[in-house]
């Protein structure tokens, strides 16, 4: 592992850029292509990334596979509860409009608070997938 | 609270189900899937008094009209349909605690509820849903989930069981999609209603009798509609027990549902029927598997592959009524959705109540439990005269509105066939039956009957099995109701 110093410097400079890039694409999905599944998926890359570099237990020191798991759960339950809130505070589900006074505002919060539920699904499975995969033969 | 019930009905399951991985602790996630599985058939039973005294409810996501949006549409089919899954559901869920603990690893238990709340929440999407894609989104929650539920099971062929269903469910769901992508090239339209108004304008082209072809096929195999039942018999052998009888007797059904959506309601009858005569190929083909299944069944030696060819045999008479396209026909068949769920239902839990104590389904390994597993046993036997359709039973409720569609039409041939089916029945039932009261126990430690946490979900269905026997008229009005609407709307 010690000899590949231009692998371990090159994927220390790239995987900052990539979980940035990962944000970009998240954030910027609104406007232009991109949203919670691909932003997802370059996230989880850097990580993937990181576990093919340094190895997978390091890679589960800093992603535990616990918190992977829980991830893939916990954004279901963000998109699934946009919904609810919507239906409390009046609207139908998924009617985003009843989130802000502002109707646009509303439409922004909504979508901007289900694509981080996908990332985060997507985030979680994926790196799950990539763990399931890769712990074959070690364990 | 109310008017958002149809979207609740399946919201609150897909809640439930990442809750049911992130309490961790076995009971609680138990705890939490019956919430959901409760929750679903409270909603279900509302909705569906709702629809008979006023008539379909719609309900559109997000605040987008329909066409545009998905729309949401319960009708008096919807309805039934959600009221027989979520009804399965709150029956097998107390069932499943004690079978599951016996059956599955510790730390999968978490995993395994909430496997199986996503599978109800796409079963119960499929039929609550009024737009064609969501139906193919919904169906591959339910089919992957199952998947996962089926290789759960002990035995390592469980693992082989599930591969082959995962290709060949992947195929079916493979062909709907593209059935619904030339249907959407045509019309520009995934919602039910819109599809309906659209379809006749182009139906004369070569596209929509292509995509009539792949959905008829998809469908079929989703179904197991002989010959495409080869899925079928492992899946349900291999599976955990609470899972083949919450699988089969609803996965199926809801199959058999989505037939009757897309060619009544989205094609529409006179389309399916006058024009590309789809009765000429499911006639035959649901006449072989009663006659054929059951005699395959006669020749199994495991107790739930038996149930499973006999599934495929039932499947028959379902899709034997809906084939005679008349109001009576299927009404039959729609009846007899409820009606095998019952019977498949309590037949499978009495086989989870033989597992949880032999460890063993082999019909051989059944001698002697008729005394040593009364309740069990009396639980199978009631739920194989009803399989067999005995007066008293919903079985025989079935049989006799599917021989008197079949008579209203001048096919004796066909009510003959029917009672042939009975007489198999008759045959493998009592395959069961002759071991278990009839051969000494083995020798050894006796068996003890199974705890009270099985038998009583399994003696609900049994009840209910008699129950909707002795007192059909609400079943069969709310059947034929639904026969009316599919056959009047839809032409």
């Amino acid at each position: 592992m010690d000899d590949r110093v231009i692998l371990r410097v090159g994927a220390k400079v790239l995987i900052p850029f990539i979980l940035l890039f990962a944000l970009y694409v998240q954030f910027h999905g609104d406007y232009g292509p991109g949203g919670g599944f691909q932003a997802g998926v370059i996230f989880a890359a850097g990580f993937v990334l990181y576990a093919l570099v340094y190895g997978l237990g390091n890679a589960k020191k800093v992603m535990p596979p616990a918190v992977v798991h829980v991830c893939s759960a916990l954004g279901v339950m963000i998109f699934a509860g946009t919904g609810v809130v919507t239906m409390l505070l009046g609207g139908g589900f998924l009617d985003y409009n009843a989130l802000a006074h502002d109707p646009h505002h509303g439409q922004h919060w909504g979508i901007f608070s289900v694509e981080a539920g996908v990332l985060v699904t997507v985030f979680g499975v994926m790196v799950s997938i990539f763990y399931a995969f890769a712990g074959r033969r070690s364990s | 609270m109310r008017e958002n019930l149809p979207v609740l009905q399946v919201v609150v399951p897909l809640l439930a189900a990442p809750l049911a991985f992130l309490v961790r602790r076995p009971r609680l996630s138990w705890l939490v899937a019956l919430g959901a599985a409760f929750w679903a058939f409270f909603a279900a039973l509302s909705l569906l008094t709702g629809v008979l005294a006023s008539g379909a409810i719609g309900y559109e996501i997000g605040g987008w009209e329909p066409p545009w949006g998905i729309e949401y549409r319960i009708d008096e089919l919807s309805a039934w349909v959600l009221v027989i899954v979520s009804g399965i559901a709150a029956v097998v869920l107390p069932f499943a605690r004690a079978s599951v603990e016996r059956e599955i690893e510790r730390d999968r238990i978490p995993l395994f509820y909430t496997a199986l709340i996503l599978c109800m929440t796409g079963l119960l999407g499929i039929a609550a849903t009024g737009d064609v894609f969501n139906v193919f989104v919904f169906l591959e929650i339910s089919s992957l989930s199952a998947y996962g539920l089926i290789a759960m099971g002990q035995n390592r062929r469980a693992l082989t069981s599930s591969y082959q269903y995962l290709i060949m469910g992947s195929v079916g769901a493979t062909f709907i999609v593209i059935g619904i992508g030339l249907m959407y090239s045509m019309t520009g339209t995934l919602n039910m209603a819109d599809l309906a108004e659209r379809l006749p304008a182009v139906a004369a082209s070569r596209t929509i009798p292509v995509a009539f072809a792949f959905l008829a096929v998809g469908v079929s195999l989703k179904l197991a509609l002989f010959p495409l039942h080869l899925w079928l018999p492992n899946a349900y052998t291999y599976a955990p027990s609470a899972v083949t009888a919450f699988i089969a007797s609803t996965a199926t059904k809801v199959a058999v549902y989505m037939l009757l959506r897309f060619f009544f309601t989205v094609f529409g009858a006179a389309f399916s029927f006058e024009v590309m005569h789809l009765d000429r190929i499911l006639m035959p083909l649901a006449l072989v598997a009663i006659v054929a299944m059951s005699l395959v069944a006669i020749n199994q030696e495991n107790g739930k592959r038996l149930l499973a060819y006999s599934s495929v045999a039932q499947i028959g008479y379902m899709v034997l009524g809906i084939s005679l396209a008349s109001v009576l026909g299927v009404a039959a068949g729609v009846l007899h959705l409820f009606n095998h769920a019952l019977m498949k239902g309590s037949l499978f839990m009495a086989m989870g109540c033989v597992m949880y104590r032999v460890g063993s389904c082999r019909v051989e390994a059944m001698a002697g439990l008729g005394k040593t597993m009364p309740f069990t046993m009396a639980a199978f036997v009631v739920g194989g005269l009803s399989l067999i359709g005995v007066p008293l039973t919903v079985g025989f409720i079935s049989k006799w509105y599917l021989v008197q569609a079949a008579l209203e039409k001048g096919m004796w041939g066909i009510a003959a066939v029917v009672l042939l089916g009975s007489l198999l029945a008759l045959a493998y039932v009592w395959k069961v039956v002759e071991v278990a009261y009839f051969r000494p126990p083995p020798d050894g430690p006796g068996v003890r009957e199974a705890p009270l946490s099985l038998l009583i979900p399994t003696w609900v269905l049994v009840a209910a099995n008699l129950w909707f026997g002795i007192d059909a008229k609400t079943t069969a009005g709310v059947a034929l109701r639904a026969a009316r609407m599919l056959l009047g709307a839809g032409s």
